[in-house]
């Protein structure tokens, strides 16, 4: 007797999750009887169904996310501002991180993550200022994720109370999903693009707490209206703040870093206070 | 084509199940994917179909819900469904809404063996 199956017939090998019956005893089993040991698990157990469902209820970005709090944890404890820079490819991202570093120099320490998918152009750039640069190549990923930036903050030399900018890969939509443990997001539009872009591409300014508006020094040549793009990211942020800046020109740096020193010395209360605790 | 990445987050979880609950096969995979969750289901699946290949999950379906996404209308206070960020109250015609659901992306259920 077969012992899996429970069949009379006699089998040559014995039974395994092929189910090795001989042709003759195949065609019999289709007459006589309905072959439960012939499913998903290879075997029947009475009581058991061959599969089984696992409720599992996981956040499929759970992993990333965990490792974005420990980056942001061991970033707030050093009291350093993160931000996670964001935009679509062209928007003058580096041209104003320079031109910040620059004015920053000798101020406030500040490194940088610079994140692309091929070459260290961007930062080559930001070592010319004399800022510490990691440069992270993606390869055909579209955005930095936690993990990468986990890695580059062991080897890029964090000063307590400084401003690491993380530039993120040029892509308006993938960068959205994924937290690299910044303390804020700042999404860079430049005025040579559409103002519907925060209609088009509403994840990342929904994100985003604040958004500049780059190369305003070509505004008299561009059929940009400000006040709709502002309105346009209104609409899908209503507490994103707006900055008007022209890296080129420096129109509008300033105010730029009055935010950043406004957002440090909070950083770097938060961080007091977590030490008091 | 973040979706890609996804789908390797997903074959991570995958494989941690499996170590947990003994199963060394995958036959289904249902996810929520909520409408404001910056997600292509299309191309998610196209990517779990790639990504899955050769492993426990080879050939899997992978089963997308799409929950509902819900606002608060800060004028006129009523919970309203809404299908993008930037759409309007349908009761008041308010823009100042707050999404409190509708970006859910994560697995709920697996049917394995």
């Amino acid at each position: 007797m077969c012992t899996v199956c429970g069949c009379s017939g006699f089998h040559e090998k014995d039974h395994d999750p092929d189910h090795g019956h001989s042709d003759a005893h195949a065609r019999a089993h289709d007459v006589c009887h309905v072959h439960f040991g012939e499913g998903e698990a290879g075997g029947a157990v009475p009581g058991m169904s061959q599969a089984r469902l696992i409720q599992i209820e996981t956040d499929i970005l759970g992993k990333n996310n965990s490792y974005a709090d420990r980056n942001r944890a061991l970033l707030t404890a050093k009291g350093v501002l993160a931000l996670n820079l964001v935009s679509s490819p062209g928007s003058g991202k580096t041209t104003l991180l320079v031109e910040t570093l620059k004015r920053m120099a000798g101020k406030t320490p500040a490194a940088v993550i610079e994140g692309d998918q091929q070459t260290s152009n961007d930062a080559d750039r930001i070592r010319e200022t004399g800022a510490p640069a990691i440069q992270i190549n993606t390869g055909k990923g579209c955005h930095l994720d936690a993990h990468m930036v986990g890695h580059a903050l062991e080897r890029l030399p964090l000063a307590q109370g400084g401003v690491l900018f993380i530039e993120n890969v040029g892509n308006l939509v993938c960068p959205a999903a994924f937290d690299l443990g910044e303390a804020f997001k700042v999404v860079i539009l430049s005025v040579t693009e559409g103002e519907d872009k925060p209609l088009k591409y509403p994840d990342i300014f929904a994100n985003a707490d604040l958004m500049i508006l780059n190369k305003t020094d070509l505004l008299p040549h561009v059929d940009f209206c400000v006040g709709a793009a502002i309105k346009n990211a209104r609409r899908v942020n209503r507490k994103i703040q707006v900055l008007q800046v022209s890296a080129r020109t420096g129109e509008g740096v300033n105010g730029w870093l009055t935010w950043l020193d406004g957002a440090l010395k909070m950083q770097v209360a938060h961080a007091r206070g977590l030490a008091a605790e | 084509m973040h979706e890609m990445s996804l789908c390797e987050s997903i074959l991570d979880i995958l494989k941690d199940q499996a170590a947990k609950d003994s199963f060394t096969r995958v036959k289904r995979v249902a996810v929520d994917i909520g409408p404001l969750s910056c997600v292509e289901p299309e191309a998610l699946k196209f990517g779990f179909d790639v990504v899955m290949k050769g492993s426990l999950a080879d050939g899997a379906v992978l089963e997308i819900s799409r929950p509902s996404a819900e606002a608060l209308c800060l004028s006129c206070f009523k919970t309203v469904p809404v299908k993008a960020r930037f759409d309007c109250c349908p009761e008041c015609g308010s823009e100042a809404l707050q999404v409190v659901s509708g970006e859910e992306l994560k697995i709920r259920e697996l049917e394995v063996v």
